[in-house]
């Protein structure tokens, strides 16, 4: 039977993976090379990496990452941040990575998702989409969340697949960072709405969020990032409370 | 040497990055001369069937393929194009096994059966095989695919999503996998091992 994914993700800030509240205060959390191989040993499924380095120097260190940690783990793992034209993907995939994701640059030109599906495939284009709640809808943010879009998140989310997504990464502005759990109606909606995976994302803080990610988001992957850095909550942790409350996952 | 062809269908970097953790010499090569001289060729591939198929027929390598003597182990979408024919862009295949590939139905109402098939998922072993020693049916591996091969008689292991499907096949020197052993893990390792020591 087919598992339901735990990714730890990982903020890489100039080789540091870092977290912060609702995308801001940033706090050190380590090597990332480091963690992604103690996630990888301690039996996370797949692992995200995001560039949120602001400068090119930075930029460079992270492509270094990118290519230690595919030497390091042999599990797959995503990459985003800063993604901005098909020959950028190509570049993410030759370093060793399996999926690239993509946020900003598909909203300002959604052709790029047809082009990069196109090039290599829509099992490697994960489409990324930071939504944040606005009456009795969502709407899609960019640039890390800073900037809001017109875009509605569920419609976009259809049109992002329709244009060769394979996976969606589906954050809540709202819950990230809050360890409040996962806004589990958007979830729903999308993964109702499309035919390809869904990544919950935004707002894990309990063991009995990530399965009601699962159980009633209807999410196929739950991504977290600081109750791991930190060690509040163990990948076995959640892999043997999911197994108990009945979601299969890989043990 | 172990030779992995690289035909313009996706990731090499990753199985290359496998073999060095097993310290298995390998050369990365598209050229028929050079494969020529390999001990055992591994054939990666993601992307889709049809790229794929043309890719391997612009390097002239689709009628020398099928001559292959030595051991040969096809990955994902390199499994695939073993078959004769795959409904992905109606595309001809090299035909050393029997079979067409297919593609799994479109989601039920209950959304359960997302496509791609993504994540990890157990194989059943069905019969002996050394591509598997050490390793236990039901063992967790790494898939990623829209289409799927069926089950036939050169089928080693099966797994199931919606359909039950080849998970590895093997016939003569040429052997193959959908999930991705290089993404899977030490059992991933452990098959490329085995191929490389004993097939």
């Amino acid at each position: 039977m087919l598992t339901k994914r735990i990714i730890p993700c990982l903020d890489v800030k100039d080789g540091r993976t870092v977290k912060g509240t609702q995308f801001v205060n940033l706090r050190d959390a380590g090597d990332s090379v480091e963690l992604a191989s103690r996630y990888s040993d301690e039996g996370a499924d797949e692992l995200v990496l995001l560039d949120i380095s602001a400068s090119q120097e930075g930029r460079k260190t992270f492509h270094k990452v990118v290519e230690d940690v595919a030497k390091a783990i042999q599990i797959p793992f995503t990459v985003g941040g800063g993604v901005s034209t098909v020959e950028d993907v190509m570049r993410v995939l030759d370093a060793g990575a399996d999926k690239v994701s993509l946020n900003t640059a598909i909203v300002t030109n959604p052709y790029l998702l047809d082009a990069a599906a196109a090039k290599v495939g829509s099992q490697s284009i994960v489409a990324a989409i930071d939504a944040k709640r606005h009456e009795d809808s969502w709407l899609v943010y960019v640039k890390g969340g800073t900037v809001p879009t017109h875009l509605d998140a569920i419609w976009w989310a259809k049109e992002a697949v329709d244009r060769g997504a394979g996976e969606l990464l589906v954050t809540s502005m709202d819950r990230d960072g809050t360890k409040e759990g996962y806004d589990i109606e958007l979830l729903n909606t999308i993964s109702r709405t499309v035919t390809v995976p869904v990544i919950a994302s935004g707002g894990a803080g309990e063991l009995v969020h990530l399965k009601d990610a699962i159980v009633d988001g209807k999410a196929d992957a739950v991504l977290a990032a600081s109750i791991f850095h930190f060690k509040e909550i163990t990948l076995a942790d959640i892999k043997q409370y999911l197994s108990e409350n009945g979601v299969p996952v890989r043990l | 040497m172990i030779a992995v062809i690289d035909y313009d269908a996706g990731n090499i970097t990753s199985v290359c990055n496998a073999l060095h953790k097993i310290g298995a010499e390998h050369f990365v090569s598209n050229d028929r001369k050079e494969l020529a001289r390999a001990e055992k060729i591994i054939m990666p591939g993601v992307g889709e069937a049809h790229s794929a198929m043309i890719s391997l027929k612009n390097l002239g390598l689709t009628g020398w393929l099928t001559d292959v003597e030595v051991p040969f182990l096809g990955i994902c979408l390199g499994m695939q194009v073993l078959f004769d024919h795959s409904d992905e862009r109606d595309t001809r295949c090299l035909g050393i096994v029997e079979g067409t590939i297919r593609k799994f139905d479109t989601p039920d109402a209950t959304g359960q059966l997302k496509i791609p098939h993504m994540g990890w998922n157990t194989i059943t072993v069905d019969r002996e095989h050394t591509l598997f020693q050490g390793i236990p049916s039901g063992s967790f591996f790494y898939f990623v695919h829209s289409y799927y091969a069926p089950v036939v008689r050169e089928t080693v292991s099966y797994t199931e999503y919606g359909a039950k499907f080849s998970s590895a096949i093997s016939k003569n020197n040429f052997y193959g996998v959908q999930f991705h052993p290089e993404k899977s893990g030490e059992q991933g390792l452990k098959i490329l091992k085995n191929f490389i020591e004993l097939c």
